[in-house]
């Protein structure tokens, strides 16, 4: 990985899905910027997000463009609302509708890190659940949300 | 008694005075360079012109002949001597583009008679896979090209969310193929002519839901061109006027879309018809472009000719045929007229110059006085928009 690799790209290589954040207003960003949408400013920075989100798109792919992806297709490609605001195209886990609620891992699919997102598990029932929800078993623990990066 | 300091000349207009446009579909054997000269060729001849009269060239890209220069090289082997010439990148808008600055260059004074053309061997020249995997290149090289996306993966994520928020359906989308391909059965130039159903449309091979192959447009080899020139004398038919353009850029990728209902193509045709001086009900023949069913069904409802979640039903209603009230694509669209790049959109404007001139032979549609031509580059990414006008 060298030192034209993007922000975006060395966090998906660890297993991290990140996002910009404008340092002076605090408004999150889609996409890869160098000034901030909503005020201008370019002091922007880097930040591992939650993963969770909710499915704006979604759409089987049954033609692959490579032979690499051939081999795994159909797959399910999606696009998410983060729940920090930014929206992000990735794997989708079966059974994803547009609305649904997910989670996001790390994926390793025709050789390229990625993420996937799956259904977020059903809150547990009782008093102690508040609606959020919990990273599926096997995921890497999320890092804080807002974690600046050098 | 003092002097009045001489009226000002009114600006030249710029008037469409020449087309030409090869059949598209594979030809093999062709190149880039050998598909330009043939329409090229044809629109100097529309236009009774000869080459040395030609002092502005525009021209596009080629994904087969990624060259430098492009414009000069054509100069070259074109034996063309322009003042001005340079090419144009901007996807499917491409075209539409090229007509605008042809335009703005006559209308300035800086060129009196501009060629734009453009070509490419794009489905003889290449496996399809590599013409894909290029064309996929308009998603982000980081964060949505890795994930094994393409322009119809791009295109079909954009349709599920549409059918979602406007209620539209696949039957709805396969109706818009069903509608391009009954056009392209009249010209003998369209790749794709056999009959189709909206049976055949459901049941083609999936490519990415909710699109199947017939929601797609074919690739194929095939060249446009367009002569702008300030004096309209010469030229054959009635005089069609460049009358007003427009662009929106507000996104590059899918993901930076903010909204299915509102991605540029309203703003662009805005400024359109407010610098043509038309409103859009005077508009009496349509050019969208139309790389998938989504893409027509969203330009049709976003520029306000059809209802959201309604194309379908005035398509069905014989609103877009040559009869209709608003006739549309009358060539057959990228739907089946075929997809060559960017003289894939540049057929759009040769048809609408075509039908607005009353020269369109037995593809005539209802008389019109005002077309609005309009092409999207990218993922409805960049947004231009075209109103001719045919003049008396």
């Amino acid at each position: 990985m060298d030192s034209t690799t993007s922000a975006f790209t060395q966090g998906l290589a660890a297993g991290v899905l990140r996002y910009q954040r404008c340092q002076a207003c605090g408004q999150a960003l889609t996409g890869q910027r160098w000034a901030c949408t909503a005020c201008g400013s370019a002091r922007l920075a880097w930040c591992d997000a939650a993963g969770s989100g909710t499915v704006w798109a979604v759409s089987q792919v049954h033609r692959a463009p490579t032979d690499a992806w051939r081999a795994l297709a159909p797959y399910t490609l999606v696009l998410v609302d983060l729940d920090e605001g930014p929206r992000v195209m990735a794997h989708g886990g079966p059974g994803l509708a547009i609305g649904a609620r997910v989670l996001a891992q790390p994926v390793l699919l025709a050789g390229q890190a990625l993420m996937r997102f799956d259904l977020a598990q059903p809150p547990m029932p009782g008093p102690a659940s508040s609606g959020a929800t919990s990273p599926p078993l096997g995921a890497t623990p999320p890092r804080a949300p807002g974690t600046t990066l050098p | 008694m003092a002097l009045r300091p001489p009226l000002p000349r009114p600006p030249p207009l710029p008037y469409l005075v020449g087309v030409g446009l090869t059949p598209f579909g594979r030809h093999d054997g062709s190149s880039a360079i050998g598909l330009m000269a043939q329409a090229a060729q044809a629109a100097l001849d529309d236009a009774g012109m000869e080459r040395g009269q030609i002092d502005g060239l525009l021209c596009g890209y080629a994904t087969t002949l990624p060259h430098l220069m492009l414009s000069t090289l054509f100069v070259e082997r074109f034996a063309l001597q322009p003042a001005y010439a340079h090419s144009v990148q901007l996807g499917g808008a491409t075209g539409a583009a090229l007509l605008m600055l042809a335009g703005d260059l006559v209308r300035a004074g800086r060129c009196r008679r501009v060629l734009v053309v453009a070509g490419e061997n794009r489905l003889s020249g290449q496996a399809r896979d590599s013409a894909i995997q290029t064309l996929a290149q308009v998603g982000d090289a980081d964060m949505e090209v890795p994930n094994g996306a393409s322009v119809p993966a791009y295109y079909a994520l954009l349709a599920a969310r549409y059918l979602h928020e406007t209620g539209t359906t696949e039957a709805d989308l396969a109706e818009l193929a069903v509608l391009m391909r009954r056009h392209a059965q009249a010209h003998p130039g369209a790749q794709l002519r056999s009959p189709l159903s909206v049976a055949d449309v459901l049941a083609s091979k999936p490519i990415a839901t909710p699109l199947k192959l017939a929601d797609c447009c074919p690739i194929s080899d095939g060249a446009a061109a367009l002569v702008v020139a300030a004096d309209p004398s010469g030229g054959p038919g009635p005089r069609v006027l460049l009358r007003g353009a427009g662009q929106a850029h507000r996104h590059q990728h899918l993901s930076a879309l903010q909204s299915v209902l509102a991605c540029g193509a309203a703003e662009a045709a805005q400024r359109a018809l407010a610098e043509a001086g038309v409103a859009p009900a005077q508009i009496g023949h349509l050019a969208l472009y139309d790389s998938f069913t989504i893409t027509l069904a969203m330009l049709l409802e976003e520029l306000g000719f059809a209802p959201r979640g309604g194309s379908a039903a005035l398509a069905r209603a014989g609103h877009f045929g040559p009869q209709g009230a608003l006739p549309l694509n009358l060539h057959g669209g990228l739907l089946s007229y075929g997809h060559c790049g960017v003289a894939g959109g540049m057929a759009h404007a040769v048809e609408a110059v075509l039908q607005l001139g009353g020269r369109a032979g037995v593809r005539q549609g209802r008389a019109a006085t005002h077309a609005l031509v309009h092409a999207d580059g990218g993922v409805m990414s960049s947004h231009v928009s075209l109103v001719l006008t045919r003049e008396a």
